[in-house]
């Protein structure tokens, strides 16, 4: 008998793989998209495609420990009369209470305000755990509106005009009613228990003339004390940065496509919007034409995790980043401890993102008192301060090995491009070669 | 009583005026020439009565708490956004999104108020003497809204718990906005409210009907998804 066998073995397409196939089938199953939190879980081009040179013979390096390297930081001096002074360049995104819990917004406030830097509200108004523990409270104003209030809004120390955000450029806000709390909902002004949904555009506004006359107004109601940030999702970068300027914004936030979302439709977060590593470019020439870099502060985030990624963005012009996500895993999101948990749920600790359902075994994505209750927010407060802290020394550390007395003297210069993809979008060479594909001079 | 001239003065100096020790301690202010400046008194919270003396820009009385704003003219868009409580109330007409995003207080507006009149409204009561344009009240979340004539197209739409009370045609309903029996509780708020505008000799609570939430779209469904 012939042994040959008549198939080989199974073979997946790369077209319809795994996922593919489990999402047609649970489209077919429930007719209704896939809601989730987090950002998109695709590979893309990222500031791990870049790398430092370094300093050798050309540059001279700093001394590690030795030579100082600043990491402060000015924000909205352009036009306000208290501008934001952070320790290091690297705030706390917008995350709103309803989406995390009491315990979870307290924590960023003390780990923020142990490091020096600044705190950011969101779509749901100002939790007073929120302001009493941030030193530096950055107060969004969203087009819900929700808990929006003229007094929250006097004790903010800035006030970001939120466009978009990097999951869901041109979205609106989603909370679905497993997060809408008595409390939730009386900050919100919504019935208990409802799927909330947001406005995408907002109420009173539309278009850059009216944001003009819309910041001056926020400038006046707050006697021309606090700096003003428009936040855009990146997909336009350098003409939605340079309107948020035109607009009279002190400093603006540029948010890739890797930055989180409460809840948000997964085909939105995967599909709309570009990555951080090629918006940070077009937004600073923005500024450089208008003769704004440095005058009004630009803030990105997307995918910062570590040292190295700050370090980058930086030099490729950003003023300072901002975390979101990494926040959360920070002070627990995430943990083998819940494993078991994570499981339950079907899902396991480090792909666990169904932080819309308000489950959370962490006690941070949630609004049940039980969950909320294992999370410490003196203890998890530590532990971002700890994150923080090892943020900026990684980031001082390439620094200093690229001879900067200063963070913000990170430039292009130093860095090269792993990928062809990347040199590209980043505007730097090739490593090894002087070629940096789609400039000018090509 | 206070005067100040806007065609002497600037608005940051008006409103630093109001926010000030001389706003604090209240008292009557007249504004003039106003000139359909934007940002003319916003952010005020203090008793205080002021009447402006012509058009006022973009949002006029913006965030205002506590005090009581005439404008003896028309107001441009987003007149008493995000009202906390106080009144205002225009002579003329009003452009877009009046009383947008209010969560109280109360807003009279004489003549007719264009698109997005009381837009995602949370508690804040809006009376318009005459008609309001389209896509009025969107989102409305809480508060009243009271139109003595005609409402626009896409009345109500993805409304939450605002009542909305129209004396005249509706030229549509927005999703999920239905009409709702008018008892004895609406037409005593109805009452109430055209007293405190003012309006209870132009119209009767009877005259009116009652608009409100289907409350359909509380909870994401499939079979709704032809709505969103």
């Amino acid at each position: 008998m012939d042994s040959t066998p008549r198939h080989g073995p199974p073979r997946f397409s790369a077209t319809f793989d795994p996922h593919s196939i489990a999402e047609i089938q649970r489209a077919a199953s429930t007719g209704i998209y896939a809601i989730r939190g987090g950002g998109t879980k695709r590979r893309l081009p990222h500031f791990d495609d870049l790398l430092f040179l370094g300093a050798s013979i050309s540059r001279y390096p700093l001394e590690g420990y030795r030579e100082k390297c600043g990491t402060d930081v000015v924000i909205g001096a352009r036009h306000a009369s208290k501008p934001i002074h952070l320790k290091i360049p690297i705030t706390i995104a917008g995350m709103s209470f309803g989406a995390l819990s009491g315990n979870a917004k307290e924590a960023l406030a003390r780990g923020a305000a142990a490091a020096g830097t600044s705190t950011t509200t969101g779509d749901g108004g100002m939790a007073p755990e929120e302001r009493d523990y941030s030193s530096q409270l950055v107060y969004q104003i969203l087009p819900s509106r929700y808990g929006m209030n003229p007094e929250d809004l006097r004790k903010a120390d800035a006030i970001e005009v939120v466009v978009g955000q990097g999951a869901k450029p041109g979205g609106g806000g989603m909370l679905l009613g497993q997060k809408i709390s008595a409390r939730v909902a009386r900050m919100r002004t919504l019935p208990e228990g409802i799927d909330q949904r947001s406005a995408c555009r907002h109420p009173d506004w539309t278009g850059p003339d009216d944001l003009a006359i819309k910041i001056e107004e926020l400038r006046e109601i707050t006697d021309w004390e606090k700096p003003i940030y428009v936040k855009v999702g990146a997909s336009r970068p350098y003409y939605d940065i340079a309107l948020a300027v035109k607009s009279g914004a002190d400093a603006v936030v540029l948010d890739g496509m890797q930055g989180g979302t409460a809840a948000t439709q997964d085909v939105f977060i995967e599909h709309v919007g570009i990555p951080i590593l090629a918006a940070i470019r077009p937004a600073v020439q923005a500024l450089q034409d208008l003769g704004m870099h440095r005058r009004v502060q630009l803030i990105v985030s997307g995918g910062i995790r570590n040292g190295a990624d700050v370090a980058k963005a930086l030099a490729l012009g950003a003023d300072a980043v901002s975390i979101g996500t990494a926040a959360l895993v920070a002070i627990g999101d995430n943990d083998p401890q819940w494993e078991a948990q994570y499981q339950a749920l079907g899902s396991t600790a480090g792909a666990y993102d169904a932080w819309h359902e308000g489950r959370d075994p962490a006690g941070i994505t949630t609004q049940d008192d039980q969950l909320s209750a294992r999370l410490d927010p003196i203890k998890a407060g530590r532990l971002l301060a700890n994150y923080l802290s090892v943020l900026t020394l990684e980031t001082q550390t390439i620094a200093r090995a690229c001879g900067k007395s200063h963070v913000h003297n990170l430039e292009p210069e130093d860095l090269v491009a792993l990928t062809v993809e990347a040199a590209a979008m980043a505007q730097v060479p090739l490593a090894g070669t002087s070629w940096i594909p789609g400039s000018r001079s090509e | 009583m206070t005067s100040f001239d806007l065609a002497r003065r600037s608005v940051r100096e008006l409103n630093a005026a109001l926010h000030g020790r001389a706003g604090d301690q209240g008292g009557t202010w007249q504004i003039r020439n106003p000139a359909g400046k934007h940002s003319i008194a916003v952010g005020l919270d203090a008793p205080l009565n002021l009447s402006i003396e012509g058009h006022v820009g973009y949002y006029c009385a913006g965030m205002n708490m506590r005090a009581e704003i005439t404008v003896h003219g028309n107001a441009g868009v987003g007149v008493a956004e995000n009202m906390m409580s106080g009144s205002v109330r225009v002579t003329g007409n009003a452009s877009q999104s009046a009383g947008a995003t209010g969560h109280g207080g109360l807003l009279v507006i004489e003549g007719d108020a264009a698109g997005r009149c009381g837009i995602s409204m949370k508690g804040i009561d809006i009376v318009v003497k005459g008609s309001i344009g389209p896509m009025s009240a969107f989102m409305g979340q809480a508060g009243n809204l009271v139109v003595l004539r005609d409402a626009g197209e896409n009345l109500g739409d993805s409304l939450y718990e605002a009542r909305l009370f129209v004396r005249g045609p509706v030229r549509s309903l927005g999703t999920d906005c239905v009409p709702k029996p008018l008892g004895a509780t609406e037409l005593q708020i109805l009452d109430s409210l055209l007293r405190s505008a003012a309006l209870r000799d132009a119209a009767s609570p009877e005259e009116f009907k009652l608009y409100g939430s289907a409350r359909s779209l509380y909870h994401f469904h499939v079979d709704h998804a032809g709505a969103y």
